[in-house]
């Protein structure tokens, strides 16, 4: 498969009067066609900045892309100008908003919303459009779409809402879709629904798919590859299943400790991970996460570490991966942890 | 056209153990819908609670999952009487809270406590966190001068977690954690025994979500405490819960002990509901098998007839849609409503 999108040393910053936050600080990555990309951290660690960083939809002010490339088929579109822009993101890439209430209008119907791009971008005249609209609507699962797509936002139920931004993401038949918290809103099984379909036009059409999230089993389930952010930095990256089961991060061992989970044993005590992530204002000298590290050394308190090859295709930043791996995560099935009086699950 | 539902004597709650610290009696909570601009006449009824019955036993953790709109908070509400129950019972040690008075509840209010959800919207922002913290000691007559005062809100800070000294400060200086934190202290002041903890870790981090839970089940077994642990993190719920109840749009499905209810769900809807978790590792992931519901969840206003699961079930027959299925118990402790319980 070819590389899709490449992005290179990406920095977003917002200049506030508190100084400057840095709240993208140096992000490089990529990603082929056809592949879902799970974006995992902390709240406020600069996921949904680095995404509409990629859509260039940075408040300005306060924000600026101060550095960095973006290449989406080759073309950096960092550098194009905003006219052009505006059509990649009708053709090219498309993003669906982590709350669907504040990006759909609630005074115009589905069908106004839906055509308007379609109408702009692919040249369709109304009845195209419309057509078209309802034919995406069924696309993504709604139900009796020639009715539904008359009606307005609040006419629709949280899960329908958010089919209708995915439908209105596909219109154009983009490359690449950025789903930002797409499910958070919505319930355990409505979320089931949602991720097949959008795991479904991965498979059918070759998008290629960023997922944000904060949820790991989400990401275990439906990402190809992993990048895990820290206070504007990628971490660790790799495919989901090296990061799942040789994480080389402290902070990635950290995540994967602190969740309860349901195929594993009970275990009488979670393991958080203390403190709080650092104030992106004032990032501390050497490893951002050494206030909360288990396996910090005299270094990372002055040498900032940058992301190495750790094994095949699986990069991490940190001083000590190469005495973390597997056993870090062993602890899971450790029996001093976990109730004898239940086992697993199913 | 209207069709007969067979209604089916409703069970009465799920309670053997003596030890019985609440018990909820065919609860019901029905909100009016209103209409019209003058003359506000009620054209319907939103079925928020219908018919709800289980117990919690002293000192344990009944977790209470179930998809948004079910009615978890609004059990969890009329418990604590901050909602006058449509019909049913809520028998607090040994008392219907429904048949008290004003004064008698406010004296009640002492033995039953709230954490919110949103560590940012629960709090006042004009406060400082000791305030918050110690309101309850004053509006209750707990504390006697200044300084027994401080000392209470010092030891309060400290037991879940925080430094005395930040009794100063004020809600947005705390992080998101840390204001869960208050919150705690807060509902623990008054030294209740039961606790209402609705959704408390949803809006945290991962990271910060196992400190809150942690530090929940720390006070609990310190202070002897009884929760009433709602959420929709299924993962979340087993790890605290004792034992686990299930509602769907209103009702009770089903209702077990935590092993129990997670090895062995016998409620279709349960059982969607439990293979649609991911597990984080997605080798592991990739073996489960999973039951993928279609449809949205249907509206409380107008609720299917029969089983009101049966439009979405993947095992419902024409009986379903027929007859309202009452909570059975199907094994020992082990309570479902459903028709084809049996099929598993
Ligand atoms: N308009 C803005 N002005 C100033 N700072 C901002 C602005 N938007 C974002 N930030 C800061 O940038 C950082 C990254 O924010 P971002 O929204 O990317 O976080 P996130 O990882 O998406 O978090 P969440 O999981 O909570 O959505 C945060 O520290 C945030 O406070
Ligand atoms: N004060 C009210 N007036 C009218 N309807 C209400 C009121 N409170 C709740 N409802 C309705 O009752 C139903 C149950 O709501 P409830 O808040 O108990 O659900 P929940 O299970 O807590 O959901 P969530 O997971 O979203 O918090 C919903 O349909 C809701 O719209
Ligand atoms: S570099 Fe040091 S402080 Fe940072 S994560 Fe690695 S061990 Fe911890
Ligand atoms: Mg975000
Ligand atoms: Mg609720």
């Amino acid at each position: 498969m070819a590389t899709l999108l490449e992005v290179k040393d990406l920095q977003t910053h917002f200049f506030t009067m508190d100084g400057v936050v840095r709240a993208v600080d140096g992000v490089s990555y990529d990603l082929e066609e056809g592949e879902t990309l799970g974006l995992v951290g902390e709240s406020g660690c600069g996921k949904s900045v680095s995404a509409l960083s990629l859509m260039r939809l940075i408040p300005d002010p306060p924000g600026r892309i101060v550095n960095g490339e973006v290449y989406l088929d080759g073309e950096d579109i960092l550098k194009i100008g905003m006219e052009d822009m505006r059509n990649v993101r009708g053709a090219k890439m498309s993003m669906v908003f982590q709350e669907p209430m504040t990006s759909l209008n609630p005074v115009l119907t589905i069908e106004r919303q839906l055509t308007e791009t379609l109408q702009l971008h692919k040249g369709m005249n109304k009845a195209e459009s419309r057509r078209e609209g309802v034919n995406l609507l069924s696309r993504v699962g709604i139900p009796d779409p020639e009715q539904r797509i008359k009606q307005y936002p609040h006419q629709f139920s949280g899960g329908m809402r958010q089919r209708v931004m995915i439908a209105m993401a596909l219109s154009c038949n983009p490359r690449l879709i950025i789903a930002d918290e797409p499910t958070t809103a919505l319930d355990v099984t409505i979320q089931a629904q949602i991720l097949e379909l959008m795991k479904s036009l991965t498979t059918e059409f070759g998008v290629a798919l960023i997922v944000i999230t904060h949820n790991l089993g989400v990401v275990a389930r439906y990402a190809d590859r992993v990048n895990i952010m820290y206070a504007g930095r990628i971490i660790e990256r790799g495919s989901a299943r090296e990061i799942y089961s040789n994480p080389r991060h402290p902070y990635t061992v950290g995540l994967l400790r602190s969740v309860p989970r349901l195929d594993l044993p009970r275990r009488a005590k979670l393991d958080p991970i203390e403190g709080q992530p650092p104030d992106l204002v004032n990032l501390p000298a050497g490893c951002a996460f050494r206030a909360r590290c288990r396996w910090a050394i005299d270094k990372c308190a002055t040498d900032r570490p940058v992301l190495e090859e750790t094994g095949a295709n699986h990069w991490s930043a940190c001083w000590r991966s190469a005495d973390l791996g597997p056993t870090a995560v062993d602890f899971l099935g450790a029996s001093e942890l976990a109730e004898p009086e239940s086992p697993a699950g199913e | 056209m209207t069709t007969m539902q067979e209604t089916a004597p409703q069970a009465a709650a799920p309670a053997q153990d003596n030890d019985v610290l609440l018990e909820i009696n065919n609860l019901k909570m029905h909100f009016p819908v209103t209409s019209g601009m003058l003359f506000q006449r009620t054209v319907a009824y939103v079925k928020a609670v219908d018919d709800v019955s289980f117990s919690v036993r002293r000192g344990e953790t009944l977790g209470l999952v179930g998809e948004s709109g079910c009615g978890k908070t609004t059990t969890g509400r009329c418990i604590l009487q901050l909602y006058k129950p449509t019909d049913g019972q809520v028998i607090f040690e040994g008392q219907d809270l429904t048949r008290l008075g004003t004064r008698q509840m406010r004296a009640m209010r002492r033995e039953m406590q709230v954490i919110f959800q949103d560590p940012y919207s629960s709090l006042n922002p004009r406060m400082t966190a000791g305030n918050i913290i110690g309101e309850p000691l004053i509006v209750h007559g707990l504390v006697h001068g200044k300084a027994e005062y401080r000392e209470r809100v010092a030891d309060l800070l400290q037991n879940v977690g925080l430094n005395p000294y930040m009794a100063d400060r004020f809600p947005h200086e705390f992080s998101g954690g840390q204001r869960q934190r208050i919150g705690v202290a807060r509902a623990l002041s008054v030294s209740p025994k039961f606790i209402v903890a609705d959704e408390p870790v949803s809006a945290l981090d991962v990271s910060i979500q196992a400190q809150i839970i942690n530090l929940l089940e720390e006070l609990q077994e310190q202070f002897n405490l009884t929760y009433l642990f709602i959420a929709h993190d299924l993962s979340v719920v087993r790890h605290i819960s004792d034992r686990v109840g299930v509602m769907y749009l209103g009702h009770m499905v089903e209702i077990a002990e935590r092993n129990e209810i997670y090895r062995n769900p016998v409620h279709p809807y349960t059982r969607a509901l439990l293979s649609a978790v991911p597990i984080p590792d997605p080798v592991l992931d990739a073996q489960r098998e999973r039951v993928l519901l279609s449809g949205e969840v249907p509206s409380p206003l107008n609720p299917p007839s029969g089983c009101v699961f049966h439009p979405r079930c993947p095992i419902a027959d024409d009986n379903c849609a027929r007859v309202i299925p009452e909570l059975r118990e199907v094994s020992s402790n082990h309570w479902a409503s459903c028709l084809k319980a049996e099929g598993y």
